[in-house]
């Protein structure tokens, strides 16, 4: 009678603290407030195909050409053009100190020299010191470009169109099609909000509980440590099932971010993670005293989680000992189940290698804390 | 009810030889102790001196390194979990939940314990403690008094024969402290073995037996009312004008190893009664407006005595307990 587990006890540890999750407002607005900011950061605020960057002219042609191309390359809605410029020193100045992203010289004479089959340039200038806010910008430029000689060369104009191109733009790309970036981010995000809050909120709540001293006083009873692991760590799998469902409710209705694949996929899988980022919480928590320093663990948990799980950064595009490192994080892999899932519509059997790469994380884990965890106060 | 042989129905706990090493500190050492049934046991010490880690090991929170024991008749080493069905054991500083209500910490604290109707029992503690009222005010809202008496009511609701004491009343007013001790007072009598440690004197002479431990050893241990002859000082009681000259001036003689002021006395102390009695003779004819009055010392004098000595002079107060 005395050896065995004990549901009553398991259970009154769970509800205690259900009780104490309700009353900790902070906690409670972390669990519903972290997804919901990081969804809107990431999929709104962060944006890596920017729009609207201020763009200043130096218009040296007033012809109906030259005016086509700048309304195309205003339509496009990726440069703004906020004003003109007199010169290349003022164009220069405004780039350096950040009032223009970009300044774009019309040559004089423009569609004179294209009428006499010249080709004259456009200079399209870059403030390239973050080349994330103006990659996709310049790489959009030819294709409008290529727009604008369709819609403007005609009638009179019509025989210089054809090869060669009768104008062209200095700061030329291959051209590709716009991407909402939005849609690549939300996925991963999942994995990224899931390691944060279950990792950070495990490792405190049990920490507190060693911190306030009640730790000792619970030991003191007859309460088995199953008893209060389980108790412990169970209410939290609860918050990793609401963060989720906030997460698809998000997905779908801010960002339309489809899901293809299988549901029950996606179910096995984010069970997995959960149990797993729980795991290092509680490891987390047999390895400092404070709750501060349990803070201070854990977010160096969410560095390379962000940095290094591909979640930031394209993982092919990383060196070999990056990778490597890659490799160990759980997020890293849950992040491809997550996109595989929502995107590419996979099922079970597309990330059951997924799967047991996260199960092999989480075994070395839970090892590692079962033999930290210690029954008595030694 | 019982545990054990009958032998050891007389003796709650009893252990031999307790040692435990965090790092290089041997924190406790080769410690003795035995606390017969039913007795206020007080355990008394300076901070660091090992008295929390004595008690952990009495209830099987830590694995001592050495020695053995039984609490309750159970061993302290393979037996934890049996004897802490049947210890109520309350730590140093406040901790049960305080982001629970008063109700939730008593309920949670009878469910660990198994209680079979909860409920009632939780219900009873309350009218006892006179909170009946008040049973969903948050337990972190009390002052430190009451803090303490729910701390001591939590852990009595599934009935302990032992109770284990940690500084309980450390940070509470003195009237909040003497409600608790006559808590503690009722409680032994109805049986209840008491393990208290303290450093607070008035605590100390309301214990049946001492047991006085520094750095890790046990300096002197008895019944209360032996342990003024076996600290052995010779103590003069002084009344008089300008007592506070009086008083600097004997603290200067190095013959006087104690002078503490009772109210309107001065309690002058020494481990050598010649020494003592040789500048007791030369003040009264340099000065002979005071009252002397020599006296057996009594617990106040040897609790100053042993708190004073082994925070500062450790080796010195080992030898003179000892001898």
């Amino acid at each position: 009678m005395r050896l065995g587990f004990s549901l009553a006890r398991f259970w009154a540890v769970l509800a205690k603290e259900f009780v104490q999750m309700r009353r900790d407002r902070l906690t409670f607005g972390m669990m519903v407030g972290i997804p919901i900011m990081q969804l809107v950061l990431f999929g709104y605020a962060i944006n890596t195909d920017p729009h609207n960057l201020p763009t200043l002219l130096e218009m040296n042609d007033q012809s109906p050409v030259a005016r086509a191309v700048l309304a195309n390359m205003e339509t496009s809605d990726y440069f703004d053009f906020q004003g003109l410029v007199t010169g290349p020193a003022e164009g220069d100045k405004a780039l350096r100190d950040g009032t223009a992203n970009f300044v774009v010289v019309i040559p004089a004479d423009f569609e004179r020299d294209i009428v006499r089959g010249l080709s004259p340039e456009i200079l399209v200038s870059a403030d390239a010191s973050d080349p994330i806010a103006v990659g996709t910008a310049m790489g959009a430029l030819s294709g409008i470009v290529d727009l604008a000689i369709q819609q403007t060369l005609e009638g009179p104009l019509q025989s210089v169109a054809g090869s060669p191109p009768p104008f062209s733009v200095v700061a030329h790309r291959q051209f590709n099609p716009e991407q909402a970036s939005s849609v690549n981010t939300v996925p991963g995000l999942l994995a990224v909000i899931l390691a944060m809050t279950m990792v950070l909120i495990t490792a405190v709540a049990i920490v507190r509980e060693a911190e306030r001293g009640t730790m000792e006083t619970l030991i003191a009873t007859p309460v088995r440590p199953l008893e209060v692991m389980l108790g412990k760590i169970l209410p939290y799998v609860f918050v990793g099932y609401i963060q989720t469902g906030v997460f698809l409710v998000a997905a779908e209705i801010l960002f339309n971010v489809p899901f293809l694949g299988s549901g029950w996929a996606f179910f096995v899988g984010f069970n997995v993670y959960i149990v797993v980022n729980l795991a290092l919480g509680f490891l987390i928590s047999t390895m400092v005293r404070t709750q501060m320093q349990a803070m201070q663990a854990s977010f160096m948990t969410i560095l390379p989680t962000i940095l290094l799980s591909g979640f930031m950064f394209p993982f092919a595009g990383m060196p070999g000992w990056a990778q490597t490192l890659g490799s160990a994080i759980p997020a890293t892999h849950y992040l491809r189940i997550v996109r595989k899932v929502m995107l590419k519509g996979a099922d079970m059997a597309d990330i059951v290698g997924d799967l047991r790469a996260i199960a092999i994380i989480g075994a070395v884990i839970v090892l590692i804390s079962l033999l930290r965890y210690r029954q008595t106060l030694d | 009810m019982t545990a054990g042989t009958s032998a050891r129905d007389e003796i709650a706990i009893s252990v031999r030889g307790l040692t435990k090493v965090f790092g290089k500190k041997r924190v406790v050492d080769d410690f003795d102790m035995d606390v017969p049934r039913g007795a206020i046991y007080g355990f008394l010490g300076p901070n660091g001196s090992g008295k929390t880690t004595t008690i952990r090991m009495m209830c099987g929170l830590l694995t001592p390194d050495g020695g053995e024991g039984q609490t309750l008749g159970y061993d302290i080493r393979t037996q934890a979990r049996e004897i802490k069905e049947h210890v109520g054991y309350m730590t140093q500083k406040f901790s049960l939940y305080g982001d629970l209500t008063i109700r939730e910490n008593l309920d949670f604290m009878a469910r660990m314990y198994r209680m079979k109707q909860p409920r009632k029992v939780v219900d009873a503690s309350l009218v006892h403690l006179g909170l009946e009222g008040r049973g969903d005010q948050l337990a972190g809202t009390l002052s430190g008094g009451w803090k303490q008496r729910l701390a001591l009511a939590a852990c009595m609701q599934h009935k302990p024969r032992l109770l284990l004491l940690d500084e309980p009343t450390a940070g509470v007013d003195p009237k909040a402290r003497r409600d608790f001790w006559d808590e503690i007072r009722r409680l032994s009598k109805q049986g209840v073995t008491v393990l208290v440690s303290t450093h607070y004197m008035d605590e100390a002479i309301q214990c049946d037996y001492l047991s006085y431990i520094a750095y890790g050893k046990k300096l002197i241990e008895g019944p209360s009312s032996e342990i003024p002859a076996k600290v052995g000082l010779t103590t003069w009681r002084v009344s008089g004008p300008e007592l506070t000259q009086l008083e600097d001036e004997l603290l200067a003689d190095p013959r006087v190893e104690q002078v503490a002021r009772f109210g309107a006395l001065l309690h002058v102390s020494s481990t050598d009664a010649e020494a003592l009695d040789a500048v007791i003779a030369e003040q009264k004819t340099k000065n002979g407006t005071h009252k002397w009055q020599k006296k057996d010392a009594e617990l106040e004098e040897a609790f100053i005595y042993l708190m004073a000595t082994a925070s500062d002079n450790f080796a010195g107060a080992a030898k003179e307990a000892a001898g």
